[in-house]
């Protein structure tokens, strides 16, 4: 069974995540920001990360820089999920090597659509 | 509406673009009916069949046939048929077209675009290999409606992220508002134009790859073996056909086989092909 970690402050959302990645066979691992995200990830690398921009402490962007530097950091696919639903955004974050990336809001269908578009199922 | 009224509907539909609708589907109709009863201000759906019987407002009709068709459709549909398209077919055809160097496509049943914009995006991803080459896309569908969104090729949010990749969205699409509309250098790539399958389409041409998919699934028996007949007819040699993955031509028509280990990708089936002139020769050969 493949791991995601679910990043996002709103509790709401991660649970809204929650049921519809476990729905796709995921196990599931919850973040509030990105500094917790990265803790996350120095015990254990997830194999896909769904990813919030906004967030307080560290932002979802910058999680996935410092992630990307890290020791075998290039290994999860990270699909971003956020209400940032602007070309330059999209584009910084792929630039920052995000894989997918879902505009907010967001369902079953795109969640699944965007998971296997990265070849997680 | 009665039930006469409903099995008016149903052939009225059968016979005007091969539509089946199950008798099961009435509630179906009725709810898909009532935002063009309101439309044209009729009252009731009885008046509504009521209307269609009298034939006096033959739009009425259009728009019955068009509201109770299925238009539902998203990028990179299936996935897999757009894979057979970049590493078989197209390989395929660039070999086969050395000469001509022209290659024509056609998407029967398109809907609001998103198939035949799939194609287009998949073609510009493989420039190198078809440098000098012509290839034209023809998107055809019986609804004026779905054909005039497919056209502005403006869709929403929703429909952006149903099958198309984020680096592909970034790269062939322009935000407008809430909305995405595909960059003018694929809009040009389709050409679309009306069309019932059940009509005569000879003079569309030939075709060297044609996606006939989630059509044929409407159809009775007897519509889908004429389609695809016709359809072969329109298919020159070394061509192939993508059929839906709920379709076959297998049990309906020996003009195409199944390509082995390309589900859902259909070739023209040489020992059958119709060929009036060598079968003239043939007879008079044997006279
Ligand atoms: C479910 S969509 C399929 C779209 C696309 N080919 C795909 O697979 O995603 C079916 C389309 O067939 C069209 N259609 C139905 N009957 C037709 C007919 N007799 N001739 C041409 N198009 C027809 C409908 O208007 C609708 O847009």
């Amino acid at each position: 069974m493949k791991t995601c970690l679910v990043v996002d402050d709103s509790s709401v959302i991660r649970k809204v995540a929650r049921r519809i990645l476990e729905g796709l066979d995921f196990k599931i691992e919850e973040a509030e920001d990105g500094e917790q995200a990265l803790t996350a990830c120095k015990r254990q690398l997830p194999e896909a990360i769904l990813l919030d921009w906004n967030m307080p402490k560290m932002d979802g962007f910058e999680f996935l820089r410092m992630l990307r530097r890290m020791p075998g950091g290039d290994g999860p696919k990270v699909v971003f999920c956020t209400t940032e639903n602007d070309v330059a955004h999209i584009a910084r974050a792929l630039h920052a090597g995000a894989n997918e990336y879902i505009m907010k809001p967001f369902d079953k269908e795109i969640v699944e659509a965007k998971f296997q578009e990265v070849g997680l199922i | 509406m009665t039930p006469h009224d409903f099995d008016y509907l149903r052939k009225l539909l059968r016979e005007r673009s091969g539509l089946v609708l199950s008798a099961e589907k009435q509630y179906l109709a009725e709810s898909r009916l009532v935002p063009v009863a309101r439309r044209h201000s009729i009252a009731t759906l009885g008046d509504l069949v009521g209307k269609l019987r009298s034939g006096e407002n033959s739009s009425l009709a259009t728009d019955v046939v068009e509201a109770m068709a299925t238009n539902e459709t998203f990028f990179f549909r299936d996935k897999v048929p757009f894979e057979h398209f970049t590493q078989t077919v197209m390989p395929a055809l660039i070999a086969a077209r050395a000469r001509e160097k022209h290659i024509r496509i056609w998407c029967t049943a398109a809907s609001t675009g998103q198939e035949p914009y799939s194609l287009a995006m998949a073609i510009r991803g493989m420039n190198a290999a078809l440098a000098g080459f012509r290839i034209e896309i023809v998107a055809t569908d019986i609804s004026a409606e779905v054909l005039a969104r497919a056209k502005a090729g403006i869709y929403s949010q929703f429909e952006v992220q149903r099958g198309l990749p984020i680096q592909l969205l970034v790269r062939f699409f322009s935000q407008v508002g809430e909305t995405w509309q595909i960059a003018p250098e694929i809009r040009d790539m389709v050409q679309f134009r009306s069309l019932n399958l059940l009509k005569d389409f000879s003079p569309l041409g030939t075709f060297d790859m044609v996606f006939c998919r989630n059509v044929l699934i409407y159809f009775d028996q007897e519509t889908k073996i004429d389609v695809l007949n016709r359809i072969a007819r329109q298919m020159p040699e070394q061509s192939f056909l993508a059929l839906g993955a709920a379709e076959t031509v297998v049990g309906l028509t020996d003009a195409f086989k199944p390509m082995t280990d390309r589900r859902g990708l259909y070739i023209p089936n040489a020992a059958k092909r119709v060929t009036p002139p060598s079968n003239i020769l043939k007879f008079a050969l044997k006279a």
